[in-house]
């Protein structure tokens, strides 16, 4: 893990404007994650991070603060330019996989190579990833043919597949049982140690958070220790 | 007429209420030599069947039709044929002499009363049909793409999470509706042949059916223009959908 900080939020807040009512999602977040760092994310629903999560993931810009991803401000991005970022330096991992139903597993890993412009030929170090992943012989399935386990895992095979600098994982696990959460889990700390992958996992089970290298702790949206 | 009746079946008139039919009409009603028509609230007698083409399906005994239509001794009109084409305009100029009260035609004057033309208002209702079609074509295709842009919009959010643009989701919208109109217009010209032979098979003494290549290109432009226009809205729709609310959508 590099000393440098590949994240750095400071005083972040996020309000939703619901009808009259204005929802404070976020409360002035101040975060620090270092380059290769295993991050994980724990709080109950209403916390406040899966917009934390999003925010950092370019999907919705925040109220007020800033956040600074990999050097870049997102404050100063404009729609098409977190479009950008999502595209080159974020992979992402849903807990319901999001992969497209009627592509095929493989196909799922080159729309996102193809997304990013860059060749749709696995190099030997990805070849590596889907062994340590298990699905290199999945890869000609439909979605709908895989276990939740194998698709969680193609899920991360995508999120990888262009290097990005970070990998966003939300509840991974939480569509899973037990045997395949901890493969999953296990998988995300092996590309983190192998790859130097940066992750921050989302979740509301400290078993699950304790497969990273440290622990945030977020509550009526700010983080309460771990910053 | 030219070149008389051609009997298929049966003979001529033996009797006042027998009638001749043709083959497409016999088809059509399932009728055999002997058989019981009504027509006209009148029964007839099927004496014969001849082929088609001369200018009537239904043929009965002049007087017998007077009578039943209360036309006693009057007729509605009289083809006159000519040996030589040449002389048609000396021939109408003598009939026009001989029956100054009467309306004398050619075959080509004739033929030029009963296009669509010289038909009060059918050109404005073969135009507002077809306006009526277009719209409802249109409205359909509309529909069709905004349900399955909703369909897919889980879809369209994670192609936003991968990074996709606004212009490739529109564009990959845009290139799906160009590929189904295209396809749609084929199948469509494809099924109006099915038509035709369902209209000539089951109902052959309905009017004529004939496949018009020159309105397949209209057709199909119609048909793209719908499918593209009703495309826009949507796929616009799609493209500028918040990504967390696409992702969430079931």
């Amino acid at each position: 893990m590099s000393s440098e900080s590949i994240i750095s939020v400071r005083d972040l807040r996020k309000t939703y404007h619901v009808g009259d009512v204005d929802v404070h999602a976020l409360r002035g977040v101040n975060l620090e994650v270092r380059r290769g760092e295993f991050l994980s994310i724990v709080g109950h629903s209403g916390s406040g991070k899966s917009t934390l999560f999003n925010i950092i993931g370019g999907l919705t810009p925040p109220s007020a603060g800033h956040v600074v991803i990999d050097g870049k401000d997102l404050r100063a991005m404009s729609e098409s330019d977190r479009t950008e970022l999502r595209k080159q330096s974020i992979g992402f991992v849903f807990q319901k996989y999001n992969l497209l139903p009627t592509l095929s597993a493989g196909d799922n890993i080159a729309l996102a190579q193809s997304m990013a412009g860059k060749s749709q030929k696995m190099d030997g170090d990805f070849e590596e990833v889907l062994k340590i992943l298990g699905i290199a012989h999945r890869l000609h399935h439909k979605p709908r043919a895989l276990s939740g386990g194998e698709q969680q895992r193609v899920a991360i095979a995508r999120a990888v597949v262009n290097h990005p600098a970070i990998l966003l994982a939300d509840e991974p696990t939480g569509n899973l049982d037990t045997e395949n959460s901890e493969r999953v889990l296990s998988l995300l700390r092996d590309l983190n140690e192998r790859l130097g992958q940066t992750i921050i996992m989302i979740t509301h089970n400290p078993e699950a958070a304790a497969f990273g290298h440290r622990t945030a702790r977020m509550k009526d949206g700010t983080i309460l220790n771990g910053a | 007429m030219s070149g008389g009746l051609d009997y298929r079946q049966g003979g001529p008139f033996k009797a006042p209420d027998d009638i001749l039919v043709d083959d497409n009409f016999a088809q059509q009603h399932k009728l055999k030599i002997g058989d019981v028509l009504e027509l006209a609230n009148h029964n007839w007698t099927v004496r014969g069947i001849v082929g088609p083409g001369k200018l009537s399906k239904a043929f009965v005994e002049k007087k017998i039709l007077q009578d039943l239509t209360s036309n006693t001794d009057k007729i509605t009109m009289v083809y006159v044929k000519v040996d030589d084409p040449k002389i048609i305009p000396a021939a109408i100029t003598g009939l026009k002499k001989a029956l100054p009260d009467y309306q004398i035609y050619s075959m080509e004057e004739f033929l030029s009363l009963i296009t669509p033309d010289n038909v009060p208002g059918l050109n404005a209702f073969i135009g507002t049909v077809v306006g009526l079609a277009v719209v409802f074509g249109f409205l359909v295709v509309f529909l069709a793409m905004y349900t399955a842009v909703l369909e897919r919009m889980r879809e369209i959010g994670i192609l936003k999470a991968l990074g996709a643009s606004p212009a490739y989701v529109i564009g990959m919208l845009m290139r799906e509706t160009f590929l189904l109109a295209v396809i749609g217009s084929i199948i469509g010209i494809g099924l109006s042949f099915v038509a035709k032979w369902a209209i000539t098979s089951f109902v052959p003494a309905s009017l004529p059916v004939i496949a018009v290549p020159d309105w397949w290109w209209r057709a199909g432009l119609i048909s793209l223009a719908g499918a593209m226009l009703g495309a826009i809205y949507p796929g616009t729709k799609a493209a500028r959908q918040d990504t967390i609310e696409a992702l969430a959508y079931e």
